[in-house]
């Protein structure tokens, strides 16, 4: 790996009060490449995410994303910028969709930008104007291509709060997509869903890597998962990292092995 | 069974009418006699014993009532919309047919064409609001400053300036717009309760600066002679002035008052129009869908690139122009504008109309518009009860569609039709 990391985290330390959230924490995520960020609950996970897309801003810190085209400084940028300039994009442990509009509808806004600069500011499509009717058909492809990958290209025209649990949750994933990002970040995607969906979870995010080319930053609970498809995995506990490497080697990990289940029984060992 | 029921029911009466006479007592056991001497204090208890008795006894029937129909058979009022999404269209173009042929109708005559003109003001200025609460889901409770600011765009720059209606139409939706903005920036990181308290401010202050900047608005005392619209440089009075010709030479129509009165109608049946047609239109633009989804969601908003402040602002501005534009016509209808016109009330019609309509939908802020102003004006004896029918309004909406009269949204774009190359 001597090319530049996709995302170098460095230093980060988010302070709430005399907490701190998270705590001196560098790592890096290569592109093309699924990296778990593991820890029991309120190692910190969650608030690493926000720091990363902007939500919350660390007190020190720094975290550089490696475009093609250079390196983007994100704690500098608002939390939208993050997502329209350095192309981050997000789910969230709670699912956060437009439940009052469609399914299709909730993928065309998050391809505001493109579909804004090709109608002047709405100008051109108020007037009628061709060019915003195309661009806005290539937007509708690129909705329904995603809508096809998680599966959900009959239900287009639903509400999506009236989708179940586990469409929303892969409703969300598409919608991310859409924005065309570099970095996907996924707070816990495997929450909620029964075996078989999981399994399906695997089979997305793996393709997403494999044939988007883009990094992925995974928070996740279900170790069959993070085991699974992760390439790297974080271990946070209280903030700080405590290991990182392969699955495999996290796996039998001292270390993570406390953090998650104590101190081991001197009579077992 | 049966007796457990009837006492249920019995209690429930016997409740219902305490409390009703405890209500009524106050408001209906005493009253106030001015005679020639002096003001005495009469007691009508037979009022309060019948409010209690009719309280008493309906609220036994209809727990009777409840008992009788299992829940699920209330009749509750179709969404009609959702059921024929043809008939929102077919009943759009049948409304805005009619709406061009009123005044020709032999039944119309002008003071019918007067109220529709006052309904429709108010038909605009729903539409304007509801591109700020029902698309981007931002409470606005002072809405009518941007309705003042129109009017009195239009007023100063026409008594002072000299400027045509025309020209200043636009400058007035400029202005209002500039003062949605100037709203929006202290209120972007208020949501819900707390932007609406804050736009109820921003409606006061507006009233108030017009109220008591006497140099420059005229203060209470309003502006008057505020010059009336022309078509195309016809006027519409009986003699012209220097340089103009009247709308009736120019036709070879004998003069009459209904000529300026059916203008005027169709200047704001235009202006409607072209509210409705522009929101039915930025609903499926890039932009009305980020007010939609801002209403939905604002942190999913800021997780897709979409910048909340100028989401926010520009349907703050957008909602403002039209409010702008409604009040210079407004002011021009009245040729006299206080700061009276531009109370609170004014803004909580306004959003009584949107919350009554259904929040974003278009067919149902007419609805809603006739109702609370159009019914009012044609029944202006029971003036007094005005605002008893208001309320009983709110609480049957509230109770049979507490989301609207037509609350049904469409998606505004489909994959099934259109889309497929």
């Amino acid at each position: 790996m001597s090319t530049l990391p996709l995302l170098d985290v460095e230093h980060v330390t988010m302070r709430f009060g005399g907490l701190f959230a998270v705590n001196d924490l560098s790592f890096t995520a290569q592109p093309k490449a699924i990296t778990a960020v593991i820890g029991p609950n309120g190692a910190g996970k969650t608030t690493l995410f926000n720091c990363i897309t902007g939500f919350y801003k660390p007190q020190i810190g720094r975290m550089t994303l490696n475009h093609a085209d250079g390196p983007v400084l994100l704690e500098r940028l608002d939390d939208y910028d993050i997502a329209a300039k350095a192309r981050v994009a997000r789910t969230f442990q709670n699912i956060r969709l437009f439940a009052r509009m469609s399914v299709l509808e909730n993928l065309i806004v998050a391809q505001h930008h493109k579909l804004m600069r090709a109608s002047a500011f709405s100008l051109a499509g108020l007037l009628g104007l061709s060019r915003y009717s195309k661009a806005e058909k290539l937007a509708v492809d690129k909705a329904r291509h995603w809508l096809d990958r998680v599966g959900l290209l009959d239900l287009a025209d639903e509400d999506a709060g009236s989708l179940p649990y586990g469409s929303q949750r892969r409703l969300e994933i598409a919608r991310a997509m859409c924005t065309d990002p570099v970095l996907l970040c996924l707070d816990e995607p495997a929450a909620g869903l029964n075996p078989k969906e999981s399994l399906e979870l695997n089979s997305l995010l793996t393709g997403i890597r494999d044939e988007m080319g883009i990094g992925l930053l995974l928070i996740e609970h279900d170790m069959s998962v993070v085991m699974e498809i992760s390439d790297w995995v974080v271990v946070l506990d209280y903030g700080s990292k405590i290991a990182e490497g392969a699955p495999a080697l996290i796996k039998d990990d001292p270390a993570v092995i406390h953090a998650y289940l104590g101190e081991p029984d001197e009579s077992e060992a | 069974m049966a007796g457990a029921n009837l006492k249920a029911a019995l209690k429930d009466g016997i409740l219902g009418a305490v409390v009703a006479a405890a209500l009524a007592l106050p408001m209906l056991g005493f009253r106030l006699v001015d005679s020639a001497s002096a003001l005495t204090l009469a007691t009508r208890f037979d009022w309060v014993a019948w409010a209690a008795a009719i309280v008493g006894l309906g609220r036994f029937a209809l727990c009777l009532l409840r008992q009788a129909v299992p829940a699920d058979r209330v009749p509750v009022l179709p969404d009609l919309g959702a059921k024929f999404p043809k008939a929102r269209l077919v009943a759009g173009w049948a409304m805005a047919g009619f709406a061009l042929a009123l005044p020709f109708l032999p039944f119309a005559d002008r003071s019918l064409v007067d109220k529709a003109t006052l309904v429709l003001i108010y038909v605009m200025l729903g539409w304007g609001l509801n591109i700020v609460v029902g698309l981007a889901g931002l409470l606005d409770l002072g809405f009518v400053a941007f309705y003042a600011v129109g009017a009195y765009s239009y007023a100063l720059l026409a008594t002072k300036l000299d400027l045509s209606f025309w020209l200043c139409l636009p400058m007035a939706g400029v202005f209002a717009a500039g003062f949605g903005i100037l709203l929006g920036f202290p209120v972007l990181r208020l949501r819900g309760d707390y932007l609406a308290i804050v736009t109820l401010g921003f409606g006061e202050i507006i009233r108030v600066i017009l109220q008591n900047w006497v140099d420059f608005t005229n203060g209470p005392n309003g502006i008057s002679g505020i010059p009336r619209p022309s078509l195309f440089g016809l006027v519409f009075t009986a003699n012209a002035p220097e340089g103009k010709t009247t709308f009736a030479d120019y036709f070879n129509l004998d003069f009459s008052g209904d000529h300026r009165v059916i203008f005027l109608y169709f200047v704001i049946l235009a202006l409607a129009l072209l509210t409705n047609l522009f929101t039915l239109r930025i609903r499926r633009l890039p932009i009305g869908r980020a007010w939609e989804a801002l209403r939905e969601d604002e942190i999913a908003c800021r997780s897709l690139g979409l910048n909340p402040t100028m989401i926010k602002l520009s349907a703050f501005a957008t909602g403002a122009m039209f409010a702008g534009f409604a009040g210079s016509f407004f002011a021009t209808r009245q040729g006299f504008i206080s700061p009276e016109s531009f109370t609170f009330i004014e803004s909580a019609v306004i959003l009584a109309i949107v919350v009554l309509g259904g929040m974003g939908s278009q067919i149902g802020v007419v609805l809603a518009a006739l109702l609370l102003v159009g019914l009012p004006e044609w029944f202006r004896e029971l003036q007094q009860y005005r605002m008893l029918a208001f309320g009983g309004a709110m609480v049957l909406i509230m109770l049979w569609k507490p989301s609207g009269l037509l609350s049904h949204r469409a998606p505004t774009i489909r994959l099934g039709k259109g889309a497929t190359p």
